[in-house]
This record gives structure tokens, sequence and C-alpha cells, in this order.
């Protein structure tokens, strides 16, 4: 399943209900506000880390582009997609959950 | 693979509407199929062709008109949101005894039985909300 997450970690908890529900091999795409969550250096860092052991975790690169953010900022192992990499990811998981 | 869209949030407020265009457009670009955007509650709002937006901003009703008219996208908005909201087609605006009508091209006004069928024809379905 791939897991769609677009709020900020710093605004509400939709990122941790999804950690906490998503099985081991979902991919978890951080769009609109979510992309804060792919930065390094903030206080969710060592989490994304840790979720990084067990998901793949994909960043919007336009809306990262849109909020001033540039593609080195995100933690590494965190793979930096366009739009039509939004598309794969759910050509290659059969349902997808936003976490809205 | 064929797609149903849900979009439920409203143009300008919210980027949902922005990223579920963005999203059919790169859809399409891979061979893939939009068979369906639905437009449930305050998503509705990108079904007027009333709003006019500066000059130099995107028109983002227009966007859903143009790529509905070019790639065969059935536009459709939900029947009772709609209502709450002032957006009507010419049939609604006559039964609901109303001046005009504000429907944008492509745009069709339906029931929720629309979202229902999109999630049983298509391979995938995208929601995109707040």
């Amino acid at each position: 399943m791939l897991h769609t997450v677009n709020k900020s970690p710093f605004e509400r908890n939709t990122l941790a209900s999804c950690l906490g529900h998503a099985l081991p091999d979902s991919a978890i795409l951080l769009i609109e506000d979510g992309v804060l969550a792919a930065v390094q250096g903030t206080a969710r860092e060592a989490e994304m880390r840790k979720a990084l052991e067990t998901y793949s975790v994909s960043v919007l690169g336009p809306d990262l582009l849109a909020r001033g953010l540039s593609p080195d900022q995100v933690i590494p192992g965190i793979d930096v997609v366009d739009y039509g990499g939004f598309v794969e990811l759910t050509e290659n998981h059969d349902k997808v959950q936003a976490w809205l | 693979m064929k797609y149903a869209i849900l979009v439920n949030e409203g143009p300008y407020q919210h980027q949902a509407s922005d990223t579920a265009y963005q999203f059919c457009k790169a859809a399409i670009e891979r061979g893939h199929e939009v068979f369906r955007a639905f437009f449930y509650h305050d998503g509705v709002h990108n079904g007027s062709r009333f709003p006019i937006p500066p000059q130099d901003d995107r028109n983002i009703g227009v966007q859903w008109s143009e790529l509905a008219e070019a790639h065969n996208i059935d536009l459709v908005v939900c029947i009772a949101a709609a209502q709450r909201r002032g957006i009507l087609d010419e049939g609604e605006a006559k039964r609901q005894g109303k001046d005009g009508d504000n429907i944008a091209p492509g745009f069709r006004i339906s029931g929720l039985g629309q979202l229902i069928e999109a999630g049983i024809q298509c391979d995938r379905v995208l929601v995109f909300g707040d």
C-alpha cells in the first residue's frame, strides 16, 4: 500500500498515525506540507530515519521547491520524486491511503 | 491503468486541487486514463466558471475544464454539496427557481453513486483533501 501524508508533522499527527498503521511492505510519500518531515536537522529527523529502516519513503520534489527547500536538504535514504514518480508509486502499489 | 480522483477542497484555499490536477496530468503523460474526477464537499467550488484569478495566477477551474476536454475526463460535482454551495447547472437553476447557472465547461452535477461507480470501474482511487 502507498500512504500519502500531506501535513507537516509540526502541525498535525497524521504522519505518526500513518507510521503507526503502515505494514512493513508499505511505501510512504510526503506531499504538500508533509515534505517538511523529509528535511534534515528537524526535531523529527530521528523518527524519519527510524521509519526508513522499515518503509520506503519518498518526498515530492516540486512541493519541496515550492516551500523554499532543496532536495539537498532531504534526509539521505528518502527518495525525491516528481509527479511522474508519484504516479509510478501508484502503479506499484494497488491501494493508496491518504492520511488527511 | 484507470484512475479515479476525489477532490475534497476548493481552489486557492488549499493545495489539494492543484496536487490532484498535477497528478492527473502526470498520469496521462505516463499513458494512463483518468476516468473520472469527483468533486465533493468544498471541492465543488472547482466546478464554478465564475472565478477570476489575477492574470499572472493559474485559473484552477479552467485548468480542469481544459484537461477534461483534451483527455475526456468525466468531471462530476456532488449534487448535495453543490446545492449547499450554490453550484448550479441550467437544469438545477431552473428547478430551484434561480436566475442563472454557474457550472464550468466539462463539469456535470450528479450524485455520490458516481464516486462509488468510479471506485468499481477504476484500478486506483486517489483522495486529495485537507
